[in-house]
């Protein structure tokens, strides 16, 4: 624990990398980003594979939501090697990272739903932009009540955001993330701000997305709860570099003290 | 060091700083406007979300550039007549007041109401969408946020400015013809006639543009405040207030140039 020497052999095929057998949708390498004295992630690899649930645990500031922004190309790292779905990118240019992003959906923190618009016009916004990915549809409506009713939120679809409560807020976001049907689905601290029970819908119903669409997710959090039953996979980010990696059972296992400090009560 | 030593360096570091500063600020400015110039010509042109900014604009400003322009109108009447009546030139009241209101004060007035109501509102939402990741949200979903959000903005407040002006001017005088109708006998026509006779394209061509140049100073500002709002609510405040002050500082800025180039036309 606590070396930084994760990287597995890694084959080129047709089809993308495979790993053990499994396909990787993304790879990071070396990832490093600092903002002036700070330096937030210090040489931070992860591999996540096709259909698999990868939880990112970390201290608030460690560095988790700056590596998944970097993912999307909303920051630019320092240094490192990203690759999603085959593509570098920070190699891409604005048109192929939108057409890359039309595959990733995001969940942010705070759910960030448009305020000026209803939960139907949120819903429809990403569509605007990547309309031939669902056929060139011109009814978008049975695809926004679809996402809707995933999250048995179909009532919902003529509502201002702030009608809603957080949970409300979070599975609308999570519905609008789902509307273009990615195959990644990124999430940033999915619970956080949410009581345990409503907490405990949103992780149901991310596991449920997971097993009816088989996408892969990589779930950022410090809810121990939450990483416990979605996780396949754990990776522990402590001072910019994955210290620890395992499953749930194998980490809150550890006599490491930094790990420890993750799963005391 | 005596104690007027350091005080004297601390001083110098603060002016220092405050002047790297300025420019520091003048040039993002410049870069944001240099952005929007790129963007506006570039396909698609959202145009749902500039209508749906016009409407905000003008909604938002309309009854109080109104209200505004019915008491400048009014005032100005009434605190210019008994000078007037003491030269004996009651006559020119609709003269002097309506090429001062449309020339001048009309355009300005209405720009610095804009500035509080539209500058800080533009500043306060966008800095709130930053803050709440709403931004990059649009980002991530393949939408220009820099297009959508800010080309429609700075172009609705370029061509809504100049239309809340004709309101304001025309409602100005009004103001000013109620007061001569009141006070002076003099019919609403009459006052309106002498009125635009006395004013020319002359008068009428220099305003109209420089209150596009207004809107666009306006829509400017209000959005680089807010776009590039640090994070937390005590930005959004900050990014709200510093949209007026920085607005209004360059209308006046801007008023100036233009009353300058203007001059030199009317020499020629």
């Amino acid at each position: 624990m606590g070396n930084n020497s994760y990287i597995p052999h890694v084959q080129d095929s047709p089809s993308g990398k495979i790993t053990q057998g499994r396909k990787v949708v993304i790879d990071i390498r070396d990832l490093r980003k600092s903002f002036g004295e700070n330096h937030v992630l210090n040489g931070f690899h992860l591999r996540l594979y096709e259909g698999e649930n990868l939880v990112v645990m970390g201290k608030s500031g460690s560095g988790k939501s700056v590596m998944i922004k970097c993912l999307v190309g909303l920051m630019q790292p320092d240094s490192g090697y990203i690759e999603v779905m085959g593509r570098e990118v920070n190699t891409l240019d604005q048109a192929q990272l939108d057409a890359l992003r039309a595959d990733i959906g995001f969940l942010f923190q705070g759910s960030a739903l448009y305020d000026s618009m209803t939960v139907r016009e949120n819903l429809e916004f990403p569509i605007r932009r990547h309309r031939e990915k669902l056929g060139n549809v011109s009814d978008t409506e049975p695809l926004v009540m679809e996402a809707l009713e995933n999250v048995g939120l179909a009532h919902t679809i003529d509502l201002m955001p702030e009608e809603l409560s957080g949970g409300m807020k979070r599975r609308v976001a999570l519905a609008r993330t789902l509307i273009l049907k990615p195959k990644v689905i990124l999430y940033d601290e999915p619970t956080s701000g949410l009581d345990p029970i409503t907490a405990k819908e949103i992780i149901e119903l991310m596991r449920s997305i997971q097993r009816k669409y088989n996408t892969s997710s990589l779930i950022i959090t410090h809810d121990v709860d939450c990483a416990r039953v979605v996780s396949e996979r754990m990776v522990l980010l402590v001072d910019g570099i994955n210290y620890a990696e395992g499953t749930y059972a194998e980490l809150s296992s550890d006599k490491d003290p930094k790990v420890e400090a993750f799963f005391k009560k | 060091m005596t104690v007027g030593q350091r005080t004297l360096r601390q001083r110098t570091r603060g002016l220092h700083t405050a002047i790297r500063d300025f420019f520091a600020e003048t040039g993002a400015l410049s870069f944001f406007a240099a952005r929007f110039f790129r963007e506006v010509i570039r396909p698609p042109l959202e145009f749902r979300e500039l209508l749906r900014q016009c409407y905000q604009v003008g909604n938002r400003s309309l009854v109080l550039v109104v209200v505004t322009g019915f008491i400048i109108g009014l005032v100005l009447t009434l605190q210019s007549r008994p000078t007037l009546i003491e030269f004996g030139a009651v006559s020119w009241m609709p003269n002097m007041v309506g090429i001062s209101i449309v020339r001048e004060i009309g355009p300005v007035i209405t720009a610095l109401i804009c500035a509080g109501r539209i500058a800080s509102g533009m500043g306060a939402e966008l800095g709130s969408m930053r803050v709440t990741e709403q931004i990059d949200a649009m980002e991530v979903s393949g939408t220009n946020p820099f297009k959508y959000l800010v080309v429609t903005r700075i172009l609705a407040t370029t061509l809504m400015l100049p239309l809340l002006v004709v309101f304001g001017d025309l409602v100005a005088l009004f103001g000013s013809a109620l007061v001569e109708n009141l006070k002076g006998d003099v019919s609403f026509q009459l006052y309106f006639n002498t009125v635009f006779n006395a004013l020319g394209y002359g008068d009428l061509i220099p305003a109209t543009i420089k209150s596009f140049f207004f809107g666009f100073v306006i829509g400017l500002v209000g959005c680089y405040k807010g776009y590039y709002s640090k994070k937390g609510t005590a930005g959004v405040g900050i990014a709200a207030n510093t949209a007026v002050v920085t607005a209004s500082l360059l209308l006046f800025m801007v008023d100036f140039i233009a009353v300058f180039v203007t001059d030199i036309f009317y020499d020629l």
